[in-house]
This record gives C-alpha cells, sequence and structure tokens, in this order.
C-alpha cells in the first residue's frame, strides 16, 4: 500500500506516532499490526462481538469500527494499558480465578468492558452487569464464570472498603 | 514464538481446581494467538473464493492482479505440486478448485502480497470465467440419483443400515416424526489463521497454525506439498476456540505453497465471512423416527431414517453418519431396530465435526420421540425415560454390549431433584423476559414450559481406527517437563497435564514444552478424547518415570523398589520410615520416557449395522425451563438443571466451564443459531445475521457431576466435552412445546415456528 500517511495516536498515556500507514486502516488494525499492541483482538469487523473492545474517550467502543485517523485526538485505552507489568487487576485475578477464561480470545475484551462497567457503576445489579458484557461474544464458557468473576471482583472491593 | 511455561503453583494434583497456566497471560491480552504472530520480512495471504454453489471454471486470468504493485504471487490448482486434493476421511477435497466449483467459498487461487489491503484489491483483478450451473441442493435428489454426479466419487458418500431383533415385531403405542436439524457453525471467536516459514534453502518450512491435529494436518501438507514429512515442521499457534471446526484443513496447505513460492514468511488470517466458508459446520440432517412401544411405555423397536446432508466434500460425513444411526435409540434400552442412514454430496457447504458429531442430531429426534410415547401412555418425561433407561451390560442395536459404566437412571433422578425456579415475579427485570434488550414481550402473556433430555454419546474414534497419544515426561531435579503434541484450543489440557504429573510423581514445578510435532501424535482434540487419550498418555510416561525413580532410590538406599511410593512431595517406604523429597531423590539424574496410550480396539460394522463399533460411552440428562411470550414467537430460558456422568471429576472449576459452555452452544442451537442455505447460497456470513447467545441469553446453570468411576479410562474419568451440548437442545424445544402446546420438529425453533 502506499506509505504516505503520517499521523500519531493518544494510546494508554503515551503518543505513539503511526507511519508508514494506509488511511483506511481501522483503529483495530493499527493497534494490533503498527503499535504493537495485540491484546486487542479481531474477530467479527462488524461490532458484533466485542473481542475488540477498547476505551475511547472513557467510552467502551470496537476497535474494528473506527478508522483509526480519526481517533486522533482520543484518549484510547487498550487492555494493555489496564494491565501493570508486575501483578493482575483484581478483574484479571477473579478471570483466573472463577475459570472464566478458557481459550482466552474474548478475554482481553471483556477485561476491558469489566473494568469499564465498575468504574462507572460500582455496585452493578445482576442485570446491570449481564447488559453491560452483553456486546462481548464468548464461545467457550457460557458466561456462567464469567458472572462468577465480576461477582468475586465486586465482593472483593467492598469488602477492601 | 514458542515459548515453555512453568507452572509453579504447589499441589495442584488432580482433582483440585487448578488454575490454568496460561490463564495470566491471557486476561493481560498477552498469550499469542496465531493472528498475533509476525515474522521479519512477512507478506500476507489471501484467498479467491467461489460466488457460485455449482459451475465449471473456464478459464482463470491473474495477469492484472500480479500487476499490481505489492502483490508478489499469485497460485492456483497449477501450482499445486503434489497431490491436488485432501480430506481427513476420503481425499476429495481440491486444494484449489480446477475444473469446477462445487460449493460457494470453495478456493480457487490465493495472493501474497504486502498488506492486507493489496490483497483483496489483487483477489478482485483476478477473473475467472464460469459456465454456471444449476446447483444439488436437496440431498434427496442425491439418493434417488435424478441428479448427474456432481463428483466423479458420486452423489452419495455413504450408506449404512442396521438391522436389529425382530424386524416385524409392532407394539400397541406407535408414534413417529421428522425432524429437522438446521445447519450449525462452530463460531470460535479466534479466526483462522498460520504463519508459513520457509526454511532458508527453500526446501522445507515451519508453519504455526490453530489446530486441532497437528500431525494429521501434517500427513496432508505433506502429500500436497510432495515434501518429505521431516521437512515441515508444525507448531500449535494459541488457538482461539474449535468445537470441530479446525479439524479439516483450510488455509494451511495454501499458506505454505504461498510460503514456498514467494520465499517469504506468510501470515494468513480469515475473516469472519470467510471463516463462514472456510471451515466445514455441523450436518443439516432430515431424520424420521417411528417408536413401537408396549402399553407402559417400554420401546419395543424403533424405525429410523437419517439423512445427513455432507455438502460438496467428504470431510468426516461417514462418522459423522454412523455416530448418528448407532445413537438412534439413545441411552434406552431397545432390541428391535430397522435403521437406513445416507451421509449425501450436495453443493451445499461442506460439513464435518462440530461438538456433539451426528449424536447432537439423533438426540433431537429420540428425545422428541420420547416425549410422544410419554403422552401416548400418560406418563411424564420423567417416567417414561427412567423405566426405558440403559444400565451397563445391555445391548445397543449395534449388538454391542454397553460395558461402560451407564448411570442413565441416575442422571434423570438427580437433575429432577434440582429444585425448580421460581415463577417469574412482577419484579422481574425486563430484560429477562423474552425479547431481551427489545423489551418487547408483554410479561401477562408469557407463559412458561418445562422440558427433558437425556443422552448418550460415544467417546474417543470408532470403526476399527488405532486411535492412541503419545507423551514424553523428564524428571530431572525435581521438577518435570511434559512433551506432547496435544492442541490446546482452550479445553484445559495444559492445566490438566502437569496435575497428572504432580500426583503421579509428588513434584511441584511441571514445565509444559512447546506443543510441535516433534514428538509422536497425540491425535485429535475431539471427540471428548484428550483427557483420557492424552490424560492416559501423560500418566503412562509419569509412571514409567516413577518406576525408575523408584527403582534409583531404591538401589541407593537399598531399600526394594516395590516398597516404594509417593507421599505428596515425598518418597517413602510403606513399611518402613524411610522418606526422602523427590526433588532430593531426583537431584542430579535425569530420568526421561515416553508413553503411548491407546485405547481398545473397536470394529467396523458390517452389512447389518452389526459391531463393536465404539470404545465407551458418557450420559448426561437436562431439564430446562423457559419463558414464552406465544404471540410473538420469543424465548427466554430461564434454567437448566444438569446431571452429567463424568466417571471422576479431575478439575472442578474446568468441568463446570466445560458443562456451561456447552449448554450455551446447545441453547444456541435450539433458538437462534443456523446458517441459512438459500439454492446453495449462504445467506447469513456473518455474526450480524448469525445470531449468537450472549450473557443476556444464558440461563441459570445448576449442575450435578455423577461421578462413578470408569475402570477403562486411564484416569477414571469419562470425556465431559461433548454430552453437554446434547440433550440440552431437546430439552429446550421440549420445553417450548410444553409451553405453547404445539408440536415443533425442527431446530432451531424459530418465531414463526411457535406464533404462526
Amino acid at each position: 500500500m502506499s506509505a504516505n500517511e503520517f499521523y500519531s495516536l493518544h494510546v494508554n498515556g503515551k503518543t505513539m506516532p503511526v507511519q508508514d500507514s494506509w488511511v483506511g486502516e481501522s483503529l483495530l488494525y493499527v493497534l494490533r499490526e503498527r503499535l504493537g499492541l495485540p491484546g486487542t483482538k479481531g474477530a467479527c469487523e462488524q461490532g458484533e462481538c466485542g473481542s475488540c473492545t477498547v476505551l475511547m474517550n472513557g467510552n467502551a467502543v470496537c476497535a474494528c469500527l473506527v478508522m483509526a485517523a480519526t481517533a486522533v485526538n482520543s484518549e484510547i485505552v487498550t487492555v494493555e494499558g489496564i494491565t501493570s507489568e508486575s501483578t493482575l487487576t483484581d478483574v484479571q485475578q477473579s478471570f483466573v480465578e472463577e475459570g472464566a477464561v478458557q481459550c482466552g480470545f474474548c478475554t482481553p475484551g471483556l477485561i476491558v468492558a469489566v473494568h469499564h462497567l465498575l468504574e462507572k457503576n460500582p455496585q452493578p445489579s445482576e442485570f446491570e452487569v449481564k447488559e453491560a458484557i452483553s456486546g462481548n461474544i464468548c464461545r467457550c464458557t457460557g458466561y456462567g464464570r464469567v458472572f462468577a468473576a465480576v461477582e468475586a471482583t465486586i465482593r472483593s472491593r467492598n469488602e477492601v472498603k | 514464538m514458542a515459548k515453555s511455561s512453568v507452572v509453579t503453583k504447589p499441589r495442584d494434583i488432580l482433582g483440585n481446581s487448578a488454575l490454568r497456566p496460561d490463564g495470566a497471560h491471557k486476561v493481560q491480552g498477552s498469550f499469542e494467538f496465531t493472528s498475533d504472530l509476525h515474522a521479519e520480512n512477512m507478506l500476507w495471504g489471501a484467498t479467491l473464493r467461489s460466488p457460485h454453489p455449482y459451475a465449471k471454471i473456464m478459464s482463470i486470468d491473474t495477469s492484472a492482479a500480479l500487476a499490481l504493485p505489492g502483490v508478489h504471487c499469485i497460485i492456483t490448482a497449477d501450482d499445486v505440486p503434489g497431490k491436488s486434493t485432501y480430506g481427513l476421511i476420503s481425499s476429495d477435497q481440491p486444494v484449489f478448485a480446477s475444473d469446477y466449483v462445487r460449493y460457494m467459498g470453495e478456493p480457487v487461487a490465493a495472493v501474497a502480497a504486502d498488506h492486507p489491503e493489496t490483497c483483496r484489491r489483487a483477489l478482485a483483478l483476478i477473473v475467472v470465467v464460469y459456465e454456471v450451473l444449476a446447483p444439488l441442493t436437496n440431498p434427496e435428489d442425491a439418493i434417488a440419483g435424478s441428479f448427474d454426479p456432481i463428483h466423479p466419487d458420486g452423489n452419495v458418500i455413504r450408506h449404512q443400515r442396521i438391522v436389529r431383533g425382530d424386524q416385524n415385531i409392532s407394539g400397541p403405542i406407535v408414534v413417529e416424526g421428522e425432524y429437522v436439524i438446521g445447519m450449525q457453525d462452530q463460531a470460535f471467536l479466534g479466526l483462522e489463521a498460520a504463519l508459513a516459514i520457509p526454511d532458508p534453502d527453500g526446501l522445507g518450512l515451519h508453519l504455526h497454525v490453530a489446530t486441532q491435529w497437528l500431525h494429521e494436518d501434517l500427513t496432508q501438507i505433506s502429500a500436497c506439498l510432495s515434501l518429505p514429512a521431516e521437512k515441515i515442521r508444525l507448531t500449535l499457534g494459541g488457538v482461539g476456540g474449535a468445537f470441530g471446526a479446525r479439524e479439516d484443513i483450510s488455509l494451511q496447505v495454501h499458506c505454505c505453497l504461498l510460503a514456498l513460492k514467494a520465499g517469504r514468511p506468510i501470515k494468513m488470517q480469515y475473516s469472519r465471512e470467510e471463516s463462514f466458508f472456510g471451515h466445514v459446520h455441523r450436518h443439516p440432517a432430515t431424520i424420521f423416527m417411528r417408536h413401537h412401544a408396549d402399553a407402559n411405555g417400554k420401546i419395543v423397536k424403533i424405525d429410523a431414517r437419517f439423512v445427513f446432508d455432507g455438502g460438496a466434500y467428504t470431510s468426516t460425513s461417514p462418522a459423522v453418519l454412523i455416530n448418528g444411526i448407532t445413537h438412534t435409540q439413545g441411552p434406552y434400552k431397545c432390541d428391535n431396530a430397522t435403521v437406513d442412514g445416507y451421509a449425501v454430496r450436495t453443493n451445499n457447504p461442506p460439513c464435518g465435526a462440530m461438538r456433539g458429531f451426528g449424536v447432537v442430531q439423533a438426540c433431537f429426534a429420540h428425545e422428541s420421540q420420547m416425549d410422544k410415547i410419554a403422552v401416548a401412555v400418560g406418563k411424564s418425561p420423567v417416567e417414561i425415560r427412567l423405566i426405558n433407561a440403559m444400565v451397563t451390560g445391555d445391548p445397543l442395536i449395534t449388538g454391542q454390549i454397553m460395558e461402560s459404566v451407564a448411570p442413565v437412571a441416575r442422571c434423570i433422578t438427580e437433575t429432577d431433584a434440582i429444585p425448580l425456579p421460581a415463577l417469574m415475579g412482577e419484579t422481574v427485570n425486563e430484560l429477562s423476559l423474552p425479547g431481551g434488550s427489545g423489551l418487547t414481550a408483554s410479561r401477562s402473556h408469557i407463559v412458561r414450559g418445562i422440558g427433558w433430555g437425556v443422552s448418550m454419546k460415544n467417546l474417543m474414534y470408532s470403526e476399527g481406527f488405532d486411535d492412541f497419544a503419545t507423551a514424553r515426561c523428564t524428571l530431572k531435579d525435581g521438577v518435570a517437563s511434559l512433551k506432547f503434541a496435544t492442541s490446546e484450543v482452550g479445553q484445559g489440557f495444559v492445566t490438566l497435564a502437569p496435575q497428572i504429573a504432580r500426583s503421579v510423581l509428588g513434584v511441584d514445578e511441571v514445565i509444559l514444552e512447546p506443543i510441535d510435532t516433534q514428538i509422536g501424535s497425540a491425535g485429535s482434540t475431539s471427540a471428548s478424547r484428550q483427557t483420557w487419550m492424552s490424560g492416559g498418555a501423560v500418566d503412562g510416561a509419569c509412571r514409567l518415570v516413577r518406576e525408575r525413580l523408584f527403582h534409583h532410590v531404591g538401589k541407593q538406599h537399598s531399600i526394594d523398589p516395590l516398597r516404594l511410593v509417593i507421599d505428596g512431595t515425598d518418597v517413602i517406604d510403606q513399611v518402613g520410615t524411610f522418606r526422602y523429597s523427590v526433588a532430593e531423590a531426583s537431584e542430579g539424574i535425569e530420568i526421561s520416557e515416553t508413553f503411548e496410550h491407546h485405547h481398545r480396539a473397536t470394529e467396523e460394522l458390517d452389512a447389518n449395522g452389526q459391531g463393536n463399533c465404539h470404545t465407551a460411552f458418557a450420559f448426561v440428562a437436562h431439564r430446562a425451563v423457559v419463558d414464552v411470550d406465544p404471540e410473538l414467537g420469543l424465548v427466554k430460558v430461564v434454567q437448566i438443571a444438569t446431571a452429567q456422568d463424568v466417571g471422576r471429576v479431575l478439575n472442578p472449576l474446568s468441568a463446570i466451564g466445560q458443562l456451561e459452555g456447552g449448554i450455551a452452544q446447545g441453547l444456541g442451537l435450539a433458538v437462534m443459531e443456523e446458517i441459512i442455505m438459500q439454492n446453495g447460497k449462504v445467506r447469513n456470513p456473518s455474526f450480524t445475521d448469525y445470531l449468537l447467545p450472549t450473557a443476556l441469553d444464558a440461563p441459570d446453570v445448576v449442575a450435578v457431576m455423577i461421578e462413578e468411576y470408569e475402570p477403562q479410562a486411564p484416569l477414571g474419568a469419562k470425556g465431559i466435552g461433548e454430552p453437554p451440548c446434547i440433550s440440552v437442545t431437546p430439552a429446550i424445544v421440549a420445553a417450548i412445546r410444553n409451553a405453547i402446546g404445539k408440536n415443533i420438529e425442527r431446530i432451531p425453533v424459530r418465531p414463526q415456528d411457535i406464533c404462526l
């Protein structure tokens, strides 16, 4: 492709130059293939499965539906931005301990969605949890352990208080 | 790329909920799926596919595409140096179509270019002239012989009868139905992907691929490439689910051919739309069943006719057919049967393996029939199933004796004992009503129904196939290393294998070596077989290592090695006071053993469908509670109660995950999932139009594990992957029938099936 576009994105608190890109590339493609952030996954290209969930100016969006070049003035947070190098977040820890991970392909999107939910609504009802993650398709778990992981996170946060 | 992972969590032995060794990487987004792989100087590959279900290829012109800047090479059937076809059972599927295309989506050419978008543009510039032909889409036309063969091998892939007992016997109760099962997609999340890296000398290559069976891929790739197997190495890339869809070759051969031709690494990755065309699906089927029963409802005889639509190529259709017809009776006693089964070739998409493999289709029919018998004799769904329940020692309609532990009655009674959910109250959130976030259902119109499904499922491979798995265990300085080629697709063998090593060897730290073809085959991650087969291989290898360790310790300390056992993490003399840690006992030595686990031999069926064709069986019961809006045809599955025959629970957390996940897939087939075909064309190849269960569709699952140790199984544990998705589907449909009082004989149940 013609290598003549140059712009920068603000991802996980850093300004990241995007070089040699074609202007038609999605945010998902640029994150994965140009910025070395493969944690965001692609599985449907239509915003149906939520595997590519990232935060854009504090909103959960499907990166496959965002043109990267239109995201230049946005603050983007990916699963890598939620992850610290040394420890797992409480959400991540609960996902591992409650068996919410099988193949793991939907997992990064779910981790972003659940962090986002609990930030906006620290005490969600059972149905608010289901609604919040209903845009994230998981084909392995049937969601039972995912619900358990969210509940465990809420419980542990409440105990800390 | 291929990394060893270290497992250090102590005492995660068999029976405990050991956590996944890859869990932390998966929640952080740092686990490397195949689609995440890169190589220096890498190009992208893409496939051109037929837009027609049946057509003659008149010409292919790639010149304009080759002239596009960024395009490196284009390959067609002319570029296949070895065998021009592949296939799991019959090698009848072309690597690229050369004369005819036989299904919509059949590969015609592939391109390598510098960017996925360049690939897309190049594909659009390849000119293929087709002479479009009328497709064969009705399986009955294939059976009747009314359509010219669409393939040199003919239009009937396999025909098999089962004739058992008294052919003329009847009973006072006769019920029948014709059951139709739609085409389901596995819909794994991690799309098909591979990275092929040619050797510097151009004479071999290394393929990283998401697959269910590395060695079978290797055999088929090697033949098509005309390269000896030792020149090709396969390494398992991270796999994002499988469910049967990765058992057949998809992009493997194309990716390797492009890499060899371009002389550069090639990455291929399907889009979701391409994935719908790139892998086989669950067979759509039409099943007629007539049950004869006595006045109490005991089955006297079953007549049945099965028609599986195999689509354009064989894939695993012959085995799916045998699985279907040999499960005609379900988990019930039956002495007399006449069964006729066909798997046929059409111009529909090829169908093959999906979780449940032929038994899903059979179970929907036999469970619908059981409910009809119950109504006819005035018994409840539970009573009718209990009086017919099979036990160990019963003969099957194939003449094979049920030798597996068969707690069918217990599965039913323990499911029945699970409390029913509360009736929908006024306070129930409206999102939980049928229709969900559409908020269309009216509370006052909703009716509740309860339904049952019970199933039998064969485990491992059948019909004389010498099925085996290989594993190597190496013990050094108190650390065990395990090597196997077992595909980890999400099911959790990477969790189980270290649990086995810790239990057998008394070690804490277990290293998993890369999963590749540098050891013997593990067989496929399918047929609920890896815990039994690869688990048996790991167990066997660890036991051989333990025996040598005991000899070593016995010699060092002058103790009869037969007196030594593992106690926790120590080697102890069971009749003395000697105690020595495994770490100390194995210091400075290295013991390595490889073990192949074969399951017992099976036989082919004879012309009357008689023979010991299956290895072992597992059972499960499901009870579904649904709320239905009969006017709008909307369904909400409220609760699934289940008791499953598991032999022994090796990891409770993994086990419940298999049960819940399988139930969701069975729910999908019951009420929403279908690849819609129209004259050979797929109408809904996307997640927008092919609906999958979401978190809002998930029912409450209440599960009981029935633990009756299976003596045939190396670890006492039966395979648990497939049973959860089999009888849940008929249970849900039975609950819908119960709610609305209408007979429904087709799945998935659509709104119009309920309200019109």
